[in-house]
């Protein structure tokens, strides 16, 4: 993915709107699709796209590990203590009524922290899955494989040349049934 | 009526390729494909929030994630076991019992199935009322039936850490 440049260059340009329709699709589920599920896997997505066009660990970087496990949990954890702030207010447990100072706008600012805990919970695990994919093909982890393996089994993937001649190779398999019926034996 | 036909054989169409494929690759992108045709017939019917997800989590985050599971695994499927009238009977006789289940169903639209009977009345004629939230899906999903919602994110977060905790191959760097 090194030398895209075009897919880097639009990469760029959208990574940041991809973003912002995902704040969009969160704050605006009130009033039309969306929600925390939604916007959570549309702000994942971003990052994942940015991972992908310029490598884990740039991305990284910016969204550390140490950043996303936390955040996983953080999110559950506002969405039940909205809860346990309804209990501690006289109401019963996710009742948001007793929140605000009439119930209508108990009921927007529940609605409101509840989808903002599902929006942050749903971004980082899905962020955070991707990474434990992702993350055994960089290199910073390769140095825990033994040495032979990698010889024998990771270089030739690595290799453009042999990544082309596989794909031609797997190309071929799956046209061959259909390319005997096509060019008779003479 | 016609767009839900069309639809439907292109469901049709590309399970079929997904089953005959033995490229996993091709297999991930007919997948996600299925579910963005999936998506189509969810905007077809109304149901705007349930395409909105089938769109962003099957075919966008699930296809990628199929595509990070290929690079641990081969690219290509083992070859069918030469025995298959076995697997073939046990489908026909599964898929059998699953059309005998939809039979009890009611029909799509029965103002008498029990969806529409029990507390469907009071979400749609009061939930501008009591939570005055123009979409009433996110006035259900959020508030009426919150612990539902957060059991599903309990979920969500326990296949996280159940991921991490499996596939994490070397303690964090500092």
């Amino acid at each position: 993915m090194q030398h895209h440049i075009v897919l880097r260059f639009v990469g760029k340009l959208f990574i940041p709107l991809v973003m912002l329709f995902g704040l969009y699709v969160q704050f605006h589920g009130d009033f039309g699709p969306g929600g925390g599920f939604q916007a959570g896997v549309i702000f994942a997505a971003a990052i994942i796209l940015h991972a992908l066009l310029f490598s884990v660990d740039t991305t990284q970087s910016v969204v550390p590990l140490t950043l996303l496990k936390p955040l996983a949990a953080i999110g559950v954890l506002i969405y039940a203590s909205v809860g346990v702030v309804g209990i501690f207010l006289g109401g019963n447990y996710l009742d948001y009524n007793v929140l605000g100072s009439t119930a209508i706008a108990g009921q927007h600012l529940g609605i409101l922290l509840v989808e903002l805990g599902v929006g942050i919970t749903v971004a980082s695990v899905m962020i955070l899955l991707f990474f434990c994919f992702a993350r055994t093909h960089e290199a910073g982890t390769v140095d825990q494989v033994d040495e032979n393996d990698l010889q024998a089994t990771v270089t030739p993937e690595y290799d453009p040349i042999e990544l082309l001649k596989a794909r031609d190779r797997a190309i071929a398999d799956e046209l061959e049934p259909y390319s005997t019926r096509e060019t008779p034996t003479l | 009526m016609w767009i839900n036909l069309v639809l439907l054989a292109l469901l049709v169409v590309i399970a079929i390729g997904v089953a005959r494929l033995r490229s996993l690759f091709a297999g991930v992108m007919l997948f996600g494909m299925y579910s963005l045709v999936s998506a189509s017939l969810f905007v077809v019917l109304d149901a705007v929030d349930v395409a909105f997800t089938e769109a962003a989590v099957g075919a966008g985050i699930a296809t990628i994630l199929m595509l990070a599971t290929l690079t641990r695994t081969n690219a290509r499927q083992e070859s069918l076991p030469s025995n298959i009238v076995l697997p073939l009977l046990l489908v026909f006789a599964l898929g059998g019992l699953l059309i005998y289940g939809t039979l009890d169903m009611p029909l799509f639209g029965d103002v008498q199935a029990p969806a529409f009977s029990h507390v469907f009345d009071h979400y749609m004629l009061a939930s501008g009322r009591e939570i005055d939230v123009p979409n009433i899906v996110t006035s259900i999903l959020a508030s009426y039936r919150g612990y539902d919602t957060l059991g599903e994110v309990v979920v969500v977060f326990t296949a996280g850490v159940a991921v991490y905790a499996l596939l994490q191959s070397q303690p964090d760097k500092p």
